[in-house]
């Protein structure tokens, strides 16, 4: 999503966010997102408003002192961006990716379902299974931090049955335009 | 990586999980461990050498890249390494190119009649050094406490536009801004106000253009 990102010719236009908006966002994080209602507190405090950022292709960018913090594609899933992710690790379930795919992850690729069944990729187990379309952050192996964001095509379980084709589609990962920009 | 589990009891009531602090690589802005994925290898080690021994030793000891070694064979490996020796190599040489066509990239100022005796200056060539230009012209506006802006002119490419004729004193500026060596140095002395913006630019690349207004065009 973010392979080509240039804040100069993708942004349209910075808009604060309504309040009535803002109370949809934080309710649709607080349930969509691992979080607790005080640690959300602590990255966006209820009495700073965030700023709507629009870029092409209907993805908004929401800042906070103009840091990004979430991305949302249409009216998709809300994403935390990379470096909040780092912070705090714990908000999206984790897949694996095995030391293989990290390179075709960070040239912008999807991840395919082998990536993430072999030896060194990881999945939640059969009682843990995440089901299609949920923004999962992607490890590797061997490394202590997330190096992407996707978003599950098929279910976790179906991965390990059909192990072939896209399992994840890569939506932010390390190195990519929105993690160079730090400040919007 | 923290999962749920440690979470759940430890913050029972009103207190917020305090973020991971991280630690991001110099050189690149990647986390450490990724430094082998990113086209300044090289340079990353070096620095996180000095800056985090600690974490070098970490990342880059034998008993880590062993570790590393073990999941993949030694030919993917080698072919992995001559990969990103290559990419490193060639991302070097993209950055020598773009810092050589950079210095030698002209900045223009212009003096445009635009009626007998009054004059706008335009300004081109800024953005090749990184120079925010709305910064640039509202510097310029409130300098000469006249109207100064952005706009594109016929190619399409940005320029700063100033009422009246101040190329002299917008080179003078320039300048200014940027004597005592262009990299790096200046950092405290040229501070007199504002001039910042300005920073960055070779000066011997300024050109002085004037532009008459053609007689057929005046009447």
């Amino acid at each position: 999503m973010f392979k080509k990102f240039s804040p100069s010719t993708d942004i349209s236009g910075q808009t604060p966010v309504k309040s009535s908006m803002q109370r949809a966002i934080r309710s649709s994080i607080l349930s969509s997102w691992n979080i607790d209602a005080e640690t959300l507190e602590a990255i966006w405090p209820k009495k700073e408003s965030i700023i709507h950022v629009k870029c092409r292709e209907h993805i908004s960018i929401y800042t906070l002192h103009n840091e990004p913090l979430f991305f949302q594609h249409f009216d998709g899933p809300v994403y935390p961006t990379l470096r909040l992710l780092h912070k705090y690790p714990f908000i999206l379930p984790h897949v694996g990716i095995d030391r293989g795919a990290i390179r075709f992850l960070l040239a912008g690729a999807n991840m395919m379902c082998p990536g993430l069944t072999s030896k060194g990729g990881r999945l939640p187990p059969q009682d843990a299974a995440l089901p299609a379309g949920t923004p999962v952050a992607i490890d590797a192996e061997g490394k202590e931090f997330a190096v992407g964001i996707g978003l599950t095509t098929i279910g976790t379980e179906e991965m390990k049955k059909i192990n072939k084709d896209v399992a994840v589609e890569s939506v932010t990962y390390v190195g990519d335009e929105l993690w160079a920009v730090q400040k919007l | 990586m923290a999962s749920t589990a440690p979470e759940d009891p430890s913050t029972s009531e009103k207190v917020a999980t305090p973020p991971v602090e991280m630690f991001y690589c110099g050189v690149c802005t990647f986390p450490p461990e990724y430094c082998e994925f990113g086209t300044s290898f090289s340079k990353c080690k070096e620095w996180l050498h000095t800056e985090r021994l600690d974490l070098f030793e970490k990342y880059y000891s034998d008993e880590a890249l062993q570790a590393k070694l073990g999941t993949l064979s030694v030919e993917a490996q080698s072919k992995l390494e001559k990969d990103t020796a290559k990419k490193e190599a060639k991302a070097e040489a993209k950055a020598d190119a773009a810092r050589k066509k950079k210095m030698s990239s002209p900045v223009i100022i212009k003096r445009i009649e635009r009626n007998k005796r009054k004059y706008v200056t335009s300004i081109r060539g800024l953005e090749a050094f990184d120079i925010d230009l709305k910064k640039a012209s509202k510097f310029f506006a409130t300098k000469f406490a006249t109207g100064a802006s952005v706009t594109k002119n016929a190619a399409g490419i940005d320029e700063i536009v100033v009422q009246g004729d101040v190329s002299q004193e917008v080179y003078d500026m320039i300048a200014e801004a940027n004597e005592g060596g262009g990299e790096g140095g200046g950092g405290g002395k040229g501070g007199k106000k504002g001039l910042d913006v300005l920073k960055g630019v070779v000066v011997d690349n300024i050109e002085m253009v004037e532009e008459k207004k053609k007689k057929a065009d005046a009447e």
